[in-house]
């Protein structure tokens, strides 16, 4: 009786510690997510190279800026 | 027992959460061999766009491409030009996308990166450049 109750007790730990190791690898696959401040960041890099902005943030550049 | 395994497991999911969220707050990747050709690519053909988007012929579109907005403004000999540059300024932009998704190791980011764009594209526009707005119409900056 009493094995018995404490190899199910086991046998309920290994499965909870399972379910835990799986949760923290869903966690770990599903929280990357999209990193947006850094992806503006990049955005703005690359667009005032292509745009040949000043590199200014986002507001609009002096006029006439872009003509010879 | 059950109850502080159950504590070890809810720290260790909050644990494992946080910790992918402080990875996600540095830089985006870049700088590597594909997206500085297409970036100096694009530089390069600004020059020839950027009269287009003076004159209202090319706009800006909401998801982060160009598009023929006004044909009119342009010579009928040169129209064939035009949508020349359009096609590849946007095949430019698509590979962009695409690869700064790639470089950071999550292909399946490349929409988000094209959203991201395309709202800095339509932020960063110089007055007088022509922007489609959410309802698809123009707008001139």
């Amino acid at each position: 009786m009493v094995p018995t109750a404490r190899v199910k007790s086991l046998g309920g730990r290994a499965a909870l510690l399972l379910g835990a190791i799986l949760m923290t690898a869903g966690c770990v696959t599903i929280n990357i997510y999209f990193p947006a401040a850094a992806a503006e960041k990049a955005a703005d890099r690359i667009i005032d190279g292509v745009w040949q902005l000043p590199n200014g943030q986002g507001k609009t550049a002096p006029a006439d800026g872009d003509r010879q | 027992m059950t109850r502080s395994a159950l504590r070890l497991v809810v720290t260790w999911a909050l644990l494992a959460g946080g910790a992918g969220q402080l990875q996600a707050q540095g830089n985006l990747e870049i700088d590597t061999p594909a997206i500085s050709s297409l970036r100096a690519s694009m530089q390069q053909r600004h020059q020839q766009i950027a009269s287009h988007y003076e004159s209202g012929a090319i706009g800006l579109t909401r998801d982060g491409l160009v598009t023929v907005r006004d044909a009119n403004q342009v010579p009928l000999p040169q129209r064939g030009r035009l949508s020349a540059l359009v096609a590849a300024e946007n095949r430019d932009r698509e590979a962009l996308y695409r690869e700064i998704a790639r470089a950071n190791g999550h292909a399946e980011w490349r929409e988000q990166v094209q959203a991201t764009f395309a709202q800095r594209w339509i932020d960063k526009a110089r007055p007088g450049w022509w922007v489609q707005q959410a309802d698809k119409g123009w707008a001139q900056r």
